[in-house]
């Protein structure tokens, strides 16, 4: 396959893994947890590198979900005991972020780990990063590592999806019924981990951000069904994928920027413009009431 | 029996107890009004009692037995403000969370649930709205989606967290008329109460909270002057105290 196809896949593959997990994020108001987690998870793979002394992208998941579930928690832990949640997101990810940069620094000099290629990622040379797995021919590790991902997340989100809906919709009706409220929460805390590792490659933790809120935070404005939400912000995942490859190829551009920017005009356009929810058509509302009364 | 049977229960946000030694038990089949000021701990009574917030001391028992959210005999209607209306959801969804609980892991909701949910949106007189998205419906429309959700869950012990808080004189009539029909069929309900011109009309039992128990028993004993001067000490307005008045004579 050509290389540009490849950079097209990987890039749709990380719009839609991380679109549809976005949407419970937004629903749960955790965007700004999902952002600390994008980079603790950075902790997450050293570790993982320091022990197992390979880049092996199975470890490099298993140690970002540790991390990530563990930033979860100590972020649960600190504002169940009266710190401001806003507050314990801050030191928490702050703390966890700065202990993986000195450990790298420290540990790992001398490999392809850096911070500035976790922090802002580089979908141009992921085709060349291959892996070859049992009979299939040489394949990108990204594109691996995202399908699992993507494969593991939808499993989960199908066979838990009612305990997904209750617990972001009434957590405390949920919690009285039985459903185990904050093992849910750390699930998803998980699946946000190993979503932004698998994705690390191609567009980092800071743009990996832009690629997990934004197509939810579209898709919630265009509907008022989750399924339709979870639908829609896959399809704008890809498009912001696709999108922004021929954007950054046109101005000879950082392709992940190109995306998380495409991310950023979609949004602003069905803000503007949504039929129902959108700022214009609320406006126009507003008027129309106006003149009947 | 008793359906609830809470003993020297005692809540504590920090340092500060929010309830102090809660001794009560409700009899079976009636309408229990929770009544108390703003702050004396009645949304807490409830979640406490509901394993929601822990407790520092004490023990409740549902039905003679260690409460236990699987056991499914309880209901609960959380405050209406507790949630955001705007989730992406129509009302017949939302009622058909109250089946969750019967549902059980991996599975999606069966024909008799979905039946159970239209059922229960007709009787709280909504049945036209089931296809409606929550954030269209009026505040009242939402508390009676609340309700049916709580009437799906088919339980025998309902609590209810303020439910005519905000709502129109129609919807205030439809969950009158819910209330009197749950107790028909022998459930016994605990709602936290403001309004207390109502309380002699709604309920058959009261309890009158502020932070500790002030008393409980038959309306008609503990709903006094007395007891209520008590209960909000100097919080009691003007208002009601002349509509108290009024009625006593």
């Amino acid at each position: 396959m050509s290389y540009e196809a490849w950079i097209l896949i990987i890039g749709s593959l990380a719009g839609v893994t991380c679109g549809i997990i976005g949407c419970f994020l937004i629903l749960r108001r955790l965007s700004m947890l999902a952002d600390a987690i994008s980079h603790t998870v950075l902790l997450g793979i050293v570790l993982a590198f320091l022990i197992s002394q390979s880049m092996n992208g199975m470890y490099m998941l298993i140690g970002a979900a540790v991390v990530g579930v563990l930033t979860a928690v100590f972020v649960q832990l600190l504002s169940s005991s009266g710190i401001q949640e806003d507050a314990s997101i801050g030191v928490v990810f702050t703390f966890l972020f700065a202990i993986g940069v000195i450990l790298i620094t420290v540990f790992a000099d001398n490999v392809h780990l850096d911070v500035d290629h976790a922090l802002m990622g580089e979908i141009a040379f992921v085709p060349f990063d291959l892996v070859q797995l049992g009979f299939l021919p040489p394949l990108p590790k990204a594109f691996l590592m995202l399908s699992a991902v993507l494969i593991t997340n939808l499993l989960i989100i199908v066979l838990f999806y009612k305990e997904f809906k209750i617990t972001s919709f009434d957590p405390q009706m949920a919690a009285a019924i039985g459903i185990p409220v904050l093992f849910i929460h750390y699930l998803l805390m998980g699946m946000v981990s190993i979503t932004t590792v698998a994705s690390f490659d191609s567009v980092g933790a800071i743009l990996v951000v832009a690629m997990l809120i934004a197509p939810g935070a579209s898709a919630y404005l265009l509907t008022n069904k989750l399924t339709i939400m979870l639908l829609l912000s896959a399809v704008f995942g890809i498009a912001s994928a696709v999108l922004g490859y021929y954007t950054a190829s046109f101005l000879d551009a950082s392709i992940s920027g190109s995306m998380a920017s495409v991310n950023g005009i979609i949004f602003a356009l069905v803000f503007l413009f949504s039929p129902s929810k959108g700022l214009i058509s609320k406006k126009f509302t507003f008027k129309k009431l106006n003149t009947e009364s | 029996m008793n359906p609830v049977d809470v003993k020297n229960l005692t809540v504590a946000y920090e340092k500060k107890a929010v309830l102090k030694d809660i001794n009560f038990t409700v009899p079976e089949g009636q309408l229990i009004g929770i009544i108390g000021p703003n702050g004396a701990g009645k949304s807490t009574l409830i979640k406490a009692i509901l394993g929601l917030i822990p407790k520092a001391a004490g023990d409740v028992k549902i039905y003679d037995k260690q409460y236990r959210a699987k056991d499914r005999i309880v209901g609960y209607v959380p405050q209406r403000g507790s949630v955001d209306w705007d989730f992406p959801t129509n009302a017949l969804d939302v009622v058909l969370m109250g089946r969750y609980g019967h549902i059980g892991w991996f599975k999606r909701p069966s024909k008799k649930d979905l039946n159970i949910a239209h059922e229960s949106l007709k009787k709280v007189g909504m049945e036209e709205y089931a296809d409606r998205q929550i954030s269209q419906l009026s505040g009242g429309q939402q508390q009676r989606v609340f309700l049916a959700r709580a009437l799906a869950q088919d339980a025998k012990v309902y609590f209810m967290d303020e439910p005519f808080v905000g709502v129109d004189a129609a919807t205030e009539r439809a969950i009158i008329d819910l209330l009197n029909e749950l107790k028909s069929q022998g459930k016994t309900v605990l709602v936290v109460h403001h309004d207390l011109q109502t309380v002699k009309d709604y309920f058959d039992h009261c309890i009158l909270l502020n932070v500790s128990i002030i008393t409980s028993g038959p309306t008609e004993e503990v709903f006094t002057m007395e007891n209520l001067h008590q209960t909000y000490g100097g919080k009691l307005s003007f208002l009601d105290k002349g509509q108290m008045m009024v009625e006593q004579k």
